[in-house]
């Protein structure tokens, strides 16, 4: 075989994250799904219940980190069905049975997840302004936020990936989107922590979105991240660890015979 | 010996799949495995293209060893599933040239391959169409050209027209053919018959997982008789009676025997239910099928 080693596994990555890319353009309920399902939330939040909850900033400016927050993990979990997709179907036995290098289907979904949420988080952060929210970051804010929340959809997306290998369906897989889509509500996305009952803040405060968004929201809105930063951060490497660990031992066994 | 096995066993869990198969395929021919669901059929044909580690025995394909070499086999191999594996949201051009890709053809040779499987089967009208709006035939078409992308030594077609309607499976039949004829080694499994006799060199039977019978496809139906006729009765009795002086398989209130498939035959059979008083309600005779197969092998 003339095509071994890395310039295999490179093209076979290249190939397969080009498919998933052109599948999930043309996956076009799903993607407007995680772009229009951020947005209601975020004008729901704004314009409903925002009047009614007292940050001591304006409202928008805090909710938006939180519902960009929501947006990648809701974007990055739904790569669990697509995933789940090509394990449940014959497509999985057809790469399978290729001489091709074995995470590369997974790799392929998980870039696409990335790419699909960078758009989306994009459109979010247009409306966002349009709506009224006002950042005052610099450039080096803005990388540093773009950055941890690439660091956070991609960990996200691998744990999605492994969810994804475990799934016995599309339908159970989307399990992960519910779950990823509720557990802002948990954070300081759309309240501050100090404003629940005093059981629910140790798990509000220590769950590993609200660093995340507080250090989001330090970068956007100009507030030293402090320690936050490093916690954020060794949460998503943390999790990205583990979660590309899990997804691709998870994929050996599942395609081992 | 292309493909070589033997002594192929596989449990899950407390089900054994296969109880030790043994198998050969000589380069260039066609063997058909032949038998119902729950056979063994897929379990053996995913050990040989090595997706399934069998718990005992040995394989090899065009030399390289299933278990431990792998990769090699696969980059001789190629496979058709139950299912047509295909990808819904892309074009029929887009799935050959991913599969040409992921062989490791250069970029424009797999646009070139691409092209002459579009035309080989007749794909080329509906290349850019996705695959979501082709018919059942159409997609199993794509998919077996899929297989063919990188001139595979060895094809394996798993049940490749189960489903599909009379029309689609003949054209289906003739895509196979059309490969046979080009020398390529296939090993195909199935549960009609009619299809083993039409595209396979050699036959084997298999059923609970074992080897019942090996021959062509005349070897087998000589083993069960050319005809069969086929007695119905109203009720147990009847049967009963006719079973003791008919020698043939007795199933529901229905007696299957072998016949040469003449008038005569057919007359005698008659007369004999006659003098021993037993009327049977219908009366069919029909080429053998593959039920008749089995329960000639397993009776």
């Amino acid at each position: 075989m003339s095509h071994q080693g890395a310039a295999a596994a490179i093209s076979d990555t290249v190939t397969m994250i080009d498919r998933c890319v052109r599948l999930m353009r043309r996956n076009v309920d799903t993607l407007f799904v995680s772009i229009l399902l951020p947005l209601l939330m975020m004008a729901l939040f704004v314009y409903v219940f925002g009047g009614a909850i007292d940050t001591g900033t304006e409202y928008i400016n805090y909710v938006v980190p939180g519902i960009l927050l929501l947006t990648t993990g809701y974007g990055a979990s739904n790569t669990a069905m697509a995933v789940a997709d090509d394990m449940t179907t014959g497509m999985i036995d057809r790469l399978r049975s290729l001489p091709i290098r074995s995470f590369a289907v997974l790799t392929g979904h998980v870039t696409a997840s990335i790419a699909r949420n960078a758009v989306s988080t994009a459109i979010v952060i247009a409306a966002s302004l349009a709506m009224g929210f006002r950042p005052n970051a610099g450039p080096g804010d803005w990388l540093a936020a773009i950055g941890l929340m690439l660091l956070y959809v991609l960990a996200l997306s691998w744990l999605a990936a492994g969810v994804g290998v475990i799934a016995k369906s599309v339908e159970s897989a989307s399990t992960l989107s519910f779950f990823m889509l509720f557990l802002p509500y948990l954070s300081s996305a759309f309240v501050p922590p100090e404003t629940m009952p005093s059981w629910l803040q140790p798990v509000s405060e220590h769950q590993p979105i609200t660093p995340v968004i507080e250090t989001v929201r330090g970068f956007l809105i100009g507030a030293p991240p402090g320690n936050d930063g490093w916690i954020a951060l060794a949460w998503c490497t943390g999790l990205l660890l583990f979660s590309f660990t899990l997804a691709t031992s998870l994929y050996r066994r599942r395609t081992s015979r | 010996m292309i493909v070589e096995a033997t002594g192929l066993r596989k449990s899950f869990g407390a089900t054994e799949v296969l109880t030790g198969v043994d198998l050969h395929v000589e380069e260039g021919s066609v063997l058909a495995l032949l038998g119902p669901n729950g056979a063994g059929k897929t379990t053996t044909v995913r050990i040989l293209t090595t997706l399934t580690r069998p718990d005992a025995g040995q394989a090899t394909v065009a030399g390289y060893d299933v278990l431990r070499e792998p990769a090699q086999v696969r980059s001789v191999i190629s496979l058709t599933g139950q299912y047509a594996a295909v990808d819904e949201n892309q074009t029929g051009r887009e799935n050959l040239v991913m599969v040409g890709r992921l062989m490791h053809l250069g970029r424009s040779a797999a646009r070139r391959r691409t092209g002459e499987l579009l035309d080989q089967f007749g794909l080329t009208q509906a290349m850019d169409r996705r695959v979501k709006t082709y018919s059942g035939g159409m997609r199993r078409r794509l998919d077996l050209a899929m297989s063919l992308i990188a001139r595979p030594r060895v094809i394996f077609l798993d049940e490749p027209t189960t489903g599909l309607d009379p029309a689609s499976r003949s054209t289906m039949w003739d895509a196979i053919g059309e490969l046979v004829r080009g020398g390529t080694t296939i090993l195909l499994t199935t549960q009609y018959l009619e299809e083993a006799d039409r595209l396979a060199d050699r036959i084997m039977v298999l059923d609970k997982g074992g080897i019942v019978a090996t021959g062509t496809a005349d070897d087998l139906k000589s083993q069960i008789g050319g005809e069969r006729i086929e007695l119905r009765f109203a009720d147990e009795r009847q049967l009963l009676k006719a079973s003791g002086v008919l020698d043939g398989i007795a199933g529901q209130l229905v007696l299957n025997l072998p016949s040469d498939g003449t008038a005569a035959h057919l007359h005698h059979v008659l007369d004999v239910l006659r003098d021993n008083g037993v009327v049977p309600e219908r009366v069919s005779s029909h080429r053998p099928t593959l039920d008749d197969v089995f329960l000639a092998l397993t009776a």
